[in-house]
């Protein structure tokens, strides 16, 4: 480890660990643990500057708004962004939806094609479907090769210039396959498509800059990054958002309104109508600190590292099957053992408070391809230990032995 | 361990044992009734099939494939509705299923032991 000691990667700053002293929490994926430096932003928030923001003429809704546009700076510096490109949404199947019932907005009527990939969490899948039905436009699937990674033979075969969206998940919750964006993205804009990334599973864990990456959009959510549940983040390029139709109608997205007519209000308010949360903006703000604190780098290293250990590992214990691409992967870890339901899988290491999902992960189509109904995930963070590694080993080691003897 | 260890206690060795050798596993090859139930948290699919006469189930049998809890579950009941009047087998519920396991069931997997009851259910619509 070396150097990599040096940062507070470790679970002293999370309660969670405190109140489950045992608790080996490998569900990251899913959510992630919060530090108490987010929890006491919330805290504070609530006790020191709670008021409704914009227009608040008073000092206290002043303290409000300045916190909440704080947050979109900070948030908008993290992805290389600026401030009027982010767009507080509550979590990343809300920003996606938002992009699915709009988009309509700016994309030319002749293009009728949605291009997707086999690996897309339903998240990024059904609210495309019903665009589809909606409009009549046609769905395509860039495919997944036996070596858990995309086709890009097939992605250049199938991303056209009929195609309108090609929507991407960055990093696979089911299989950590870390996906070439900007390739994928350098081919549909030549072929004039809108890019959307589904960011959840790479913001957290990996450097992400909206300008390298050149996607028109990216969304992801910030309970999956150590902030709080219930707020998301959706980023688009300034000339399409002021191009894009708002969803949301209401209070605090108009400039002008009368009785027949209204005039929207200018980016990012324009998307932004009713009371925001504004409590959950500031406390992803404040884990965003504690990861620039770090250093993404420093995350994406260890996790390397923890992943590196954890595969080298697991591939010894008898009858296990990993569906993962090693040389290009992420902290997800998906498996099955021979002959034993994953959800049996999670049940017993529950039992040695060992925390990690099993079944379809939202990735139904993804498993069928697979031949499987679904597997058991362990998924990463930094604050995980090499020593939470072997837990897992043992407690899978104990199941082989009490399904089998 | 600081809690109690539900997941030990469903895994008991007479549960294993029924899961390794099930009972009713396999196809009839002309059923009356038939139906395919999927559990939705997993994805698992449990396909039931019926032969009924005069009103009473006289033969079952169960594929598909699922976790210990549902495939235990679906041995079980699919012993119990052998015979059994379908106005009974109507009225079976959660409770009737709890009984027949005699574990407690952790309630995140309520949903794989009611899984061959919701197929049967559906056979007999």
């Amino acid at each position: 480890m070396g150097r990599l000691q040096e940062y507070k990667m470790n679970k002293e700053d999370f309660p969670i660990f405190q109140n489950h002293k045992d608790l080996v929490y490998l569900d990251n994926a899913s959510t992630t643990q919060k530090p108490k430096q987010v929890i006491n932003a919330i805290k504070e928030f609530y006790e020191t500057s709670n008021a409704n923001i914009h227009r608040g003429i008073y000092k206290l809704s002043q303290k409000a708004t300045e916190k909440y546009e704080n947050s979109r700076k900070i948030v908008a510096k993290f992805i290389n962004a600026s401030q009027k490109e982010i767009i507080f949404t509550k979590s990343t199947t809300e920003g996606i939806n938002f992009l699915a019932y709009t988009i309509n907005s700016i994309i030319p009527k002749e293009k009728d094609e949605i291009v997707l990939t086999e690996m897309e969490h339903h998240s990024n899948l059904v609210p495309w479907q019903q665009l589809a039905k909606r409009k009549n436009m046609k769905l395509k699937f860039i495919k997944v090769k036996d070596d858990f990674t995309l086709d890009m033979e097939d992605a250049k075969r199938k991303i056209t210039n009929k195609t309108a969206i090609l929507s991407v998940v960055h990093v696979s919750n089911s299989l950590g396959t870390i996906n070439p964006v900007k390739a994928l993205i350098k081919i549909s804009k030549e072929k004039g498509a809108i890019t959307i990334i589904d960011a959840a599973q790479s913001v957290p864990h990996m450097k992400v800059d909206v300008k390298n990456i050149d996607c028109d959009f990216l969304v992801f959510s910030g309970h999956k990054i150590l902030g709080p549940l219930g707020i998301g983040v959706l980023y688009g390029k300034k000339h399409l958002l002021e191009k894009l139709q708002p969803f949301n109608f209401g209070g605090g997205m108009i400039k002008k309104v009368s009785l027949e007519n209204a005039e929207w209000d200018s980016i990012p308010e324009k998307f932004e109508a009713g009371t925001q949360n504004i409590a959950g903006a500031v406390g992803l703000a404040e884990a965003i600190k504690y990861i620039e604190e770090i250093g993404i780098e420093n995350i994406e290293k260890k996790e390397k590292e923890l992943m590196k250990y954890a595969l080298e590992k697991i591939k010894d214990i008898k009858d296990i099957k990993i569906y993962n691409s090693e040389k290009n992967s992420a902290g997800i870890l998906s498996f099955n053992l021979k002959n034993i339901h994953p959800h049996d899988i999670a049940s017993l290491l529950d039992d040695y408070e060992i925390a990690i999902r099993a079944g379809h992960h939202c990735t139904m189509p993804l498993m069928e391809k697979l031949g499987i109904s679904g597997t058991a995930r362990a998924s990463f963070y930094f604050y995980n230990t090499f020593e939470d590694i072997d837990k897992l080993v043992e407690g899978l080691n104990k199941i082989n032995e009490k399904f089998n003897n | 361990m600081s809690h109690d260890n539900l997941s030990e206690k469903m895994y008991r060795e007479h549960i294993l044992e029924l899961y390794r050798n099930p009972s009713n596993f396999g196809e009839i090859k002309n059923p009356t009734h038939k139906h395919t139930e999927t559990n939705s948290l997993c994805g698992d699919e449990i396909t039931v099939q019926l032969i009924i006469e005069d009103e009473k189930i006289s033969d079952v049998k169960f594929n598909g494939s699922g976790c210990v809890m549902s495939m235990v579950s679906s041995s079980l009941l699919t012993d119990k509705i052998k015979n059994m009047k379908i106005t009974d087998v109507k009225k079976l519920d959660k409770k009737d299923i709890l009984e027949l396991l005699k574990i407690s069931i952790n309630p995140a997997r309520l949903k794989c032991v009611l899984l061959p009851l919701d197929s049967i259910k559906g056979a007999l619509k």
